[in-house]
């Protein structure tokens, strides 16, 4: 078991009580990036972005320098949306950061519309997170009257406002598309693409970059230690140090900064100083390596390491850092239907695949558990899989707009491959019960 | 009940100036009449709709699509407990039974005194404190039976002046003062950026 020794990059300040203050920030190094920044051209402090190779932390993956490169050139005005809206269950991260080292977020906004040449910022935060927005209001705040947002920031050239905007409960809005539609007022419907990226036709149309929390609160210390020395942590595709949150049946669940890429999963379920190892010390059922999206992970993949191309390849992936583990008690069925009626309930509706799969996904899965399966059923869950997302493949093949109808197809798709007893299980008793169970026709009613 | 107040007017047309289209306000305009109302009224859309310049039923259209806002009135503490796989696993299904017992009512539903709604909710980011709960928004982790027994007692008796009644998210509204605001940038802002042109001219 090994643990490897790195700085801690974006949770430096998390043990200091007023960690959210711009006086503790500034005492901690706090907008010296921006400083020194604002002494380079705005190319060059892409050019360390980009020397970083820094991931993009909201799931997909996409590195940042190369989302910022995909802006058309001269096309003005460009915008920056954050996405805040951290709701993938299972992911605890985005609102630490926000909630507790706002400024560093901040300072990554503005070097990031500084890099970019963003005219205007919106910071889009959760709305069921009002701490992080009234951090986030705070620091704002503060950081207008100390002359590091607005108006010629600093005495220099750069000028850019910071809006804080709000969320008000839906999943999908963390697709960037469907952020944007409601950051314009809309319903949070992902759009259709064409056009692929939002940093070709965004927000109003114009050039988006849509970065994530996680992602931006890098940027302070990439900058003042360079692109270079971040890009020395971690492994050769998977750079720096990466938030991961280990959750469920472990002796001391927590949100851990480790280094990317390198750490592996058995290191952060079963360190002492991470997960603590599975409580009553239970044996591992299974763990979900990425988020409810990702197909589960066994026994046989704990000693793989969090690092992006090896999880795909192994058929999964590391998504929002988020790893839940389930011990030998636990009832994939329940478990599946739990992570099915998520995606059931946050289907937006636009595509008919997700809209009635998920539905019926859940349908079938709950009168299983209710003790009303029929032995056909198992094949009609794959069958349903199998349309919204043809081949029941990894990577998901997509008949939707979006990834969140295929995404309900794989804990279906790993809990049954896996533990089929289980279900069979489940749906013969239901028949056995059944039958012992008299059936109570009313009584009939004469009339007079 | 109504539309929105003369000081909550004068909040939502400052929201409505940092945007660079005004219905891009709809959802901090519309938490802003469920904070005054505690849900939001027909009266407050239709108020809305005249402030930012569309239809009532656009307003009500964007409004309905998102689970936090409610259309008619909820219990003064809305108690959303997390049952999603983290909490799942730590026993938040069973501590939803066990509120719904302890309160008699269903999720989605308020008990008689007006004071509690409870909704099954989806995973709020506490997955590492679970089973978690939010009161009106406000966290509470790792939550026993007991715990969740004394918190709505003390709830009853009106001694958590820490949470504020539904409706009421951060306490702290974002503040841009007049002379430091950079300014909206429209889409019709086609200039090049500033500091990008005088970069450029001092590499050139």
């Amino acid at each position: 078991m090994s643990t490897t020794e790195v700085p801690r990059i974006i949770t430096s300040r998390f043990d200091y009580e007023d960690s959210f203050t711009l006086a503790r920030y500034e005492a901690t190094g706090g907008y010296q990036a921006l400083r020194k920044a604002l002494g380079m051209a705005p190319s060059a402090v892409a050019d360390e972005v980009k020397s970083a190779s820094l991931l993009g932390r909201g799931g997909a993956g996409f590195p940042a320098g190369v989302k910022w490169g995909l802006a058309p050139a001269e096309v003005w005005p460009r915008y920056l949306v954050v996405n805040g809206d951290e709701s993938e269950p299972g992911t605890y991260k985005d609102r630490l950061l926000m909630e507790l080292d706002p400024h560093q977020l901040i300072e990554g906004v503005l070097l990031a519309c500084y890099a970019i040449g963003c005219g205007q910022a919106f910071l889009y935060v959760r709305g069921e997170m009002p701490l992080a927005q009234e951090r986030i209001a705070t620091a704002l705040n503060d950081a207008y009257a100390a002359g590091y947002i607005g108006r010629n920031i600093l005495g220099s050239d750069f000028s850019v406002d910071v809006v804080l905007s709000w969320g008000a409960g839906a999943y999908i809005v963390g697709e960037e598309t469907a952020l944007i539609e409601s950051l314009e007022g809309n319903r949070g419907m992902p759009r259709l693409k064409p056009p692929y990226f939002p940093a070709a036709k965004g927000l109003y149309m114009q050039p988006t970059i849509v970065n994530n929390v996680e992602t931006l609160s890098n940027l302070p210390w990439i900058v003042s230690n360079g692109g270079e020395a971040f890009a020395a942590f971690g492994a050769e595709t998977s750079r720096g140090t990466r938030m991961f949150a280990v959750s469920g049946h472990v002796k001391t669940p927590g949100v851990f900064e480790v280094e990317y890429g390198v750490t592996t999963f058995r290191d952060l379920i079963f360190s002492p100083q991470y997960g603590g190892g599975i409580r009553n010390d239970n044996a591992i059922k299974a763990f979900i390596p990425g988020g409810a999206s990702a197909p589960w992970f066994f026994e046989e993949h704990l000693d793989l390491p969090l690092e992006k191309v090896t999880v795909d390849r192994a058929g999964s992936m590391l998504g929002s850092g988020a790893i839940v583990v389930m011990d030998e008690t636990t009832d994939a069925v329940k478990a599946c239907l739990r992570l099915v009626r998520f995606f059931s309930r946050e289907s937006c509706g636009k595509c008919t695949p997700c809209r009635e799969g998920t539905t019926w996904l859940e349908k079938i899965l709950q009168r299983i558990l209710d003790g009303y399966g029929r032995p056909s059923d198992l094949a009609l869950l794959m069958d349903v899989c199998d349309n919204i997302s043809p081949g029941i493949a990894w990577p998901p093949k997509q008949t939707t707009i979006c990834p969140l109808g295929p995404s309900a197809v794989s804990p279906i798709a790993s809990a049954i491959e896996r533990f089929r007893p289980e279900f069979d299980a489940r749906i013969t008793q239901a028949e056995q019960t059944r039958i012992s169970v008299p059936v109570a026709f009313p009584k009939a009613v004469t009339h007079a | 009940m109504a539309r929105l107040s003369a000081e909550n007017t004068e909040i939502a047309l400052e929201i409505i100036g940092r945007y660079p289209r005004s219905k891009s306000a709809l959802i901090p305009l519309l938490h802003l009449a469920q904070e005054q109302d505690g849900y939001v009224t027909d009266e407050a859309m239709a108020h809305i709709a005249d402030l930012v310049g569309v239809s009532a039923a656009e307003v009500l259209g964007t409004a309905s699509f998102y689970e936090m806002f409610k259309f008619e009135p909820v219990g003064r503490y809305m108690v959303n407990i997390c049952t999603n796989i983290s909490c799942q696993l730590m026993g938040g299904e069973e501590l939803l039974e066990h509120a719904e017992h302890t309160l008699g009512i269903r999720p989605g539903q308020t008990t008689d005194d007006g004071l509690f709604t409870i909704e099954d909710v989806e995973c709020i980011a506490a997955c590492t404190e679970a089973p978690c709960l939010q009161v009106n928004y406000r966290y509470f982790h790792k939550i026993t039976n007991g715990e969740f027994d004394q918190l709505i007692a003390e709830l009853r008796s009106g001694s958590r002046t820490d949470i504020p009644a539904h409706g009421t998210l951060a306490k702290v509204r974002q503040r841009i003062p007049a002379d430091r605001r950079a300014g909206v940038i429209t889409p019709e802002d086609t200039a090049h950026p500033v500091w990008l042109a005088s970069s450029q001219e001092a590499q050139s």
